[in-house]
């Protein structure tokens, strides 16, 4: 177990080989100072190309001893449940049975935590997915989400309970409290991950899609504890409902649940385009730039009982409602029918469409990555298709 | 009043591959720009600066990243911030989320007094989203996410509306603070050409590991992140693919489409 750090030998340079490291590095991290010097800086990634692809012998990684923790100190495989104060997200159902899967890799108990006011409107439902252990806050303080006081039960529970792995739902609530717990313990975080995996050692695998989302990475925390991920809603199947066996724990609230920050109110937002339960979507990329364009794509969606969809550059270049946009960043969908029209297949947004069951994907690049993971790729002009398709779909359906 | 917005450098397309064959990332790291969510808290804090009172209130900008990285700091003092902070050092390199945000903590506590921290709801390379929450746990101060809407900027608190999923919820946060911005907030001015030009060189800073006040080595960078990227690979194919190429393909799809029930 080691970390490392990377050494520049000086003394190997010529002005030659430092142009061909600064050129090489992706990130722009390495420096030519002149006079020979060549300098690190913090934009390195530490992806070590330099030290493989650069002039052999000028950069070279040194490992550096690092103390490594006791392992078997911290065990189990938690799931944060998140609520409303009236029903559980379905996100953490989700999550507890991913968690159950992992957690029989390394035979930890699978474990749920609850901060609430009112612990009987979830207790059962908790129990009847099958955790082994749910360890429960309640106080008229815990009702709503408050950040910090929330942040000071996660610490109760980790300095006493020691789990392995905590789980949260990638949804507003657990992607701004998962961090704090990160930086309160100075554990890692992967953000959205889209594959989880164990190993025997009890390391968690955290595959996420990196770098804008062309590629994905495999991430681990291999010397802290608790290590911990985020999950987006509907990325892992809903589990069945299993006998229920947990062991309830009422936690004494003994620490202070203080807070800078008041609630003064809580507004329900006005009818939310839901893609995310959508049963039929067509989704539109950048090519569809004018109104003229996507009132096209609207026909075709109104023809098909579909929704309307997109991907993020027309949520940050053309203003599209950012609700109605599939991928990492956006919802997460599982339609019996996706068409996605003019759409590259971008990593970020492709994960959040893999729960399709049937995708028709129309793109004039032949070797546009969406046709990897479509079921009908077309090749052609979206706007010679669209308009003919349209037609066959109202001579089918009898539409005038 | 004091306010810092936190920015980044980020690559201009993130239009990122894997060398299918060495396995190494390639990457145009020529063409960068400002997160674009940047840009939102900047504006946020110019707006709270004018009516917090121009005189009484200063906006930094601070960021980390590499020497060019000064460019984006530039560009918020066109924008109208007082002055930039580069947080530059071979120390802070290979970092994390914990160690990005730790590092930044620490070069915001060296700027002196704070009340109100901005930044953007997340960056388009990292994507993440955690950096904001994870400084202010560092600094021990609450935060507020998505914020979506300034309401009140009082003595000793600010009202901000967010955005959650399903809810829009009021705050009342006690200063010092933390908010990160969602875009929509504000629309950003344009950087200006005669602020360019009134721009004194000492408005930017580059700070080293030196100027931290916590100077044990273990916290930043590689050294002081928890996770490591085992490796990196190209997503995974459907293999199961039909493709079409040529003539009469809206026939083809509609056709497939009776054919599977699903019109």
């Amino acid at each position: 177990m080691g970390k490392g750090k990377l050494v520049i030998h000086q003394e190997t340079l010529d002005q030659e080989k430092i142009d061909k490291l600064v050129k090489i590095c992706p990130f722009n991290a390495i420096e030519d100072k002149g006079n020979g010097i060549l300098d690190i800086n913090s934009g390195c990634k530490m992806c070590k190309i330099c030290v493989r692809k650069g002039p052999a012998g000028s950069i070279t990684y040194v490992e550096e001893e690092t103390i490594a923790i006791d392992k078997s100190k911290w065990r189990g495989v938690a799931v944060f449940i998140e609520h409303d104060g009236k029903k559980i997200h379905p996100v953490s159902f989700e999550l507890i049975g991913k968690a159950k899967e992992l957690a029989a890799v390394t035979k930890h108990p699978v474990i749920a935590i609850l901060m609430t006011d009112n612990k009987k409107l979830f207790e059962e439902e908790i129990l009847s997915y099958g955790v082994d252990d749910l360890y429960i806050y309640e106080s008229p303080d815990l009702g709503h989400f408050n950040v910090e006081k929330y942040t000071a039960c996660m610490e109760n529970f980790i300095k006493k309970v020691q789990p392995s792995s905590i789980l949260y739902g990638g949804t507003a609530t657990g992607r701004s409290f998962a961090p704090r717990v990160a930086a309160k313990f100075r554990t890692g975080l992967t953000a959205d991950c889209t594959i989880l995996g164990m190993k025997e050692n009890t390391d968690l695998i955290q595959n996420r899609p990196a770098f804008g989302g062309n590629v994905m990475a495999s991430i681990v925390c291999p010397n802290n504890r608790p290590q911990m991920a985020t999950v987006r809603y509907k990325i892992f199947k809903m589990p069945e409902k299993d006998t229920p066996h947990g062991k309830v724990h009422d936690m004494v609230i003994d620490f202070d649940l203080k807070s800078n920050m008041k609630l003064l109110e809580v507004k329900n937002k006005p009818d939310v385009i839901d893609i995310s339960e959508a049963e039929t979507i067509v989704a539109i990329g950048r090519p569809f730039k004018t109104e003229e364009d996507v009132k096209l794509a609207k026909e075709l969606a109104h023809l098909l009982d579909a929704q309307l969809a997109v991907t993020r550059p027309l949520v940050e270049s053309s203003g599209a409602d950012a609700k109605t946009q599939i991928g990492l960043s956006g919802r997460t969908i599982t339609p019996k029918l996706l068409i996605n029209l003019g759409i590259s297949g971008a990593v970020q947004f492709t994960a959040g469409m893999t729960g399709a069951e049937v995708v028709f994907s129309v793109n004039s690049d032949k070797n546009a990555p969406i046709f990897d993971v479509s079921h009908y790729g077309i090749v052609g002009d979206v706007f010679e298709i669209l308009p003919k398709l349209i037609e066959n779909i109202k001579t089918m359906k009898g539409v005038k | 009043m004091n306010i810092v917005t936190c920015i980044k450098q980020v690559p201009a397309s993130s239009d990122v591959e894997i060398d299918p064959v060495t396995g190494n990332l390639i990457r145009d790291g020529n063409n960068t720009k400002m997160n674009p969510y940047d840009l939102y808290a900047i504006e946020t804090a110019l707006r709270i600066k004018a009516l917090a009172g121009e005189e009484e209130t200063t906006v930094s900008t601070i960021s980390m990243g590499p020497n060019q990285a000064v460019a984006v700091l530039e560009e918020s003092l066109w924008m109208g911030c007082d002055n930039g902070t580069l947080l530059s050092d071979r120390k802070f390199a290979g970092a994390d989320v914990v160690a990005t945000s730790y590092a930044l903590s620490q070069g915001i506590v060296s700027l002196g007094k704070f009340d109100l921290i901005i930044c953007g709801k997340q960056t388009t390379d990292g994507d993440t989203a955690q950096v904001g929450p994870e400084i202010a746990e560092h600094l021990g101060i609450p935060h507020v996410a998505y914020v979506d809407k300034i309401i009140e900027v009082k003595e000793s608190s600010i009202i901000v509306s967010t955005s959650m999923d399903k809810t829009v919820e009021v705050w009342e946060v006690n200063f010092p603070c933390l908010i990160t911005v969602d875009k929509g907030i504000f629309t950003p001015r344009l950087p200006s050409f005669k602020r360019s030009r009134e721009i004194k060189k000492e408005q930017i800073v580059i700070k080293s590991f030196a100027d931290m006040d916590d100077t044990n080595e273990a916290n930043y960078g590689l050294k002081g992140s928890p996770t490591q990227v085992e490796r990196m690979f190209p997503p995974t194919k459907n293999n199961e693919k039909v493709l079409w190429e040529g003539n009469d393909l809206a026939d083809k799809i509609a056709d497939k489409m009776q054919e599977l029930k699903l019109i």
